[in-house]
């Protein structure tokens, strides 16, 4: 096979740069293109992403900056890489080339701690996906009690840390502790009340104790929305959040969304309801052949289009 | 005398009974350890290798996984028994029964390997990427949501490979331990009447199976009940 012949001529350390790009989670970085600065107005910013499985290219060399508050509509026909490039923009697929940013961290770099960074990056999947073997109160508190709990015992470490050094200090010198702000059972009974209030937001409350699998799709899904909301997140990704629901529960879903953008939670939708995208959008882009074939205000893209293929595919779903 | 008579005689008279009992309780012992060591080994053995997918280093010991279950399902079990009593524990004196637990739990972990390993990947891959999204980690993830689903779906194979051992422990009477089989055996063989011996033996298997049936509905049973409320 030739790509065998290529990887035994590299010298070595070469080579062990090439086996890290591999889909592996682990190895994330690419470092075949040097990172540009990033802009710090962006929340997100997107430099020259491309993901290729094999010799399939899904999207090529795609650029975009999305800043605080704003709502991203993404369309486009199906296979066109809508739903792959969301996934990269928290690097749960891993992009072949380029970087994202998420607030000037390179997601695509190694040493960047990505669980920290996806903390505050809501996912919605078409899937819903909430976990099947918990609870709904159990599946919003899971990660924002785990997280707590993550931290509190990292301060308790350093602290330990700190004590033991300072034992060999003199008094002036000896550090100061860091402040445990919440106990264990606070951070476990604030996530439960943070849930409860968001589910009754959703009038589902007295769904609290009962599993996944009874409820209905609207519902299942405005739980997982809820569940993201409940890690506090800078921005939502929604990746076709309608598509997998009847189409008497669409409604409910979209007015929940609908209610997030309104209260200015910066997101990026990838949809095919046309009318939703125009309504709540402030910039919406056309994906196509493996690139953003144009974007712009919903104005412009429903009222004016100028690429053949929108106008194409505008007619088509219009 | 007749066929009856013979068999009271053998199983009374002459302390058949107590080899019995003996047989039954290793019996029992040899498949309920068996299987513990077998759900130990194959569950490490099915985390190394769903874990090597993406880590260079579990992928080492992947392979390692792989080769021990290629070896432990390519060879009968008899074999291994008489390859462990006269080759590997040949020099150390070791109790007979110990030495079947030993290598029922070994045989058992290659099959359990499989059985964890097909159970891990039986659940939804969105399970894992919803959890991965929340930012919880790969290995928070895994024992957080994935592996309690993956039990609850194992469950029933898993009974499964407990019956299949249960019956494959008739054979560990021929390295130096008492079992039913071998208890059973000995009474037939004493005056050569053979048919209510191992009809007897046929039943005694079918009751224990039919039993541990039972025990395994109920706690398959339990599980699936916390879902549906």
């Amino acid at each position: 096979m030739k790509s065998d012949k290529e990887t035994v001529k590299i010298p070595t350390h070469e080579k062990a740069e090439k086996l890290k790009h591999n889909k592996n989670e682990k190895f994330l970085k690419t470092e075949k293109t040097p990172a540009e600065p990033f802009d710090p107005n962006a929340l997100i910013e997107v430099q020259h992403l491309t993901k290729k499985y094999g010799a399939l290219t899904v999207f090529e060399d795609v650029s975009a900056k999305i800043t605080t508050g704003e709502k991203i509509a993404i369309i486009g026909p199906s296979g066109s890489g809508k739903s792959t490039f969301l996934r990269c923009l928290n690097v749960l697929e891993d992009p072949t080339d380029g970087h994202v940013f998420f607030k000037g961290n390179n997601l695509c770099n190694l040493k960047v701690d990505i669980n920290i960074q996806r903390r505050k990056m809501g996912m919605v999947f078409q899937q819903f996906n909430l976990f099947n073997n918990m609870n709904v109160l159990k599946n919003i508190t899971l990660a924002p009690v785990h997280v707590g709990l993550q931290d509190l015992r990292k301060i308790k470490r350093k602290n330990f840390f700190i004590k033991l050094k300072n034992l060999f200090k003199k008094k002036a010198e000896k550090q100061p502790l860091i402040t445990i702000e919440k106990s264990a059972k606070e951070i476990k009974a604030e996530a439960k009340a943070n849930a409860m209030r968001l589910l009754e937001r959703i009038g589902l409350s007295d769904k609290a104790n009962v599993y996944p699998s009874t409820l209905s799709g609207g519902q299942r899904q405005r739980i997982a929305i809820v569940r993201a909301l409940a890690m506090n997140p800078e921005v939502m990704l929604f990746d076709e959040p309608t598509s997998a629901l009847d189409p008497e529960m669409v409604g409910e879903v979209l007015a929940l969304i609908k209610e997030l953008a309104n209260e200015g939670m910066t997101m990026v939708i990838v949809t095919h309801e046309m009318g939703f995208a125009r309504e709540v959008a402030t910039r919406v882009m056309f994906m196509a052949d493996g690139k953003i074939a144009e974007e712009g205000t919903p104005e412009q893209i429903f009222g004016n289009p100028q690429n053949d293929r929108l106008k194409d595919f505008l007619s088509k779903v219009l | 005398m007749s066929k009856w008579e013979v068999f009271y005689e053998q199983l009374i008279t002459q302390r058949g009974y107590k080899n019995v009992l003996l047989g039954l309780r290793n019996t029992l012992i040899i498949a309920v350890c068996g299987l513990l060591i077998g759900i130990i080994i194959g569950t490490l053995i099915a985390c190394v290798q769903v874990a090597g997918k993406r880590n260079k280093i579990a992928k080492g010991f992947s392979i390692a996984g792989t080769v021990y279950t290629a070896i432990f399902r390519g060879t009968p079990i008899i074999v291994q028994l008489l390859i462990f009593h006269y080759i590997l524990f040949a020099s150390i004196n070791i109790d007979g029964l110990l030495e079947a637990i030993i290598v029922f739990g070994l045989n058992s972990g290659a099959y359990v390997a499989e059985i964890m390993r097909g159970g891990i990947e039986s659940v939804d891959a969105g399970q894992l990427e919803a959890g991965r999204t929340l930012g919880l980690s790969y290995v928070t993830s895994m024992i957080k949501i994935v592996f309690p689903q993956a039990l609850k779906n194992v469950i029933p194979t898993l009974g499964n490979e407990l019956i299949a051992l249960t019956k494959d422990t008739s054979v560990a009477g021929y390295v130096a331990t008492m079992d039913l089989t071998r208890a059973f055996r000995l009474i037939a063989s004493a005056k050569y009447e053979y048919i209510i011996p191992y009809v007897m033996l046929a039943l005694v298997y079918f009751v224990i199976i039919i039993i541990m049936t039972v025990i395994i509905r109920l706690i398959e049973r339990r599980l699936r009940k916390s879902e549906k409320r």
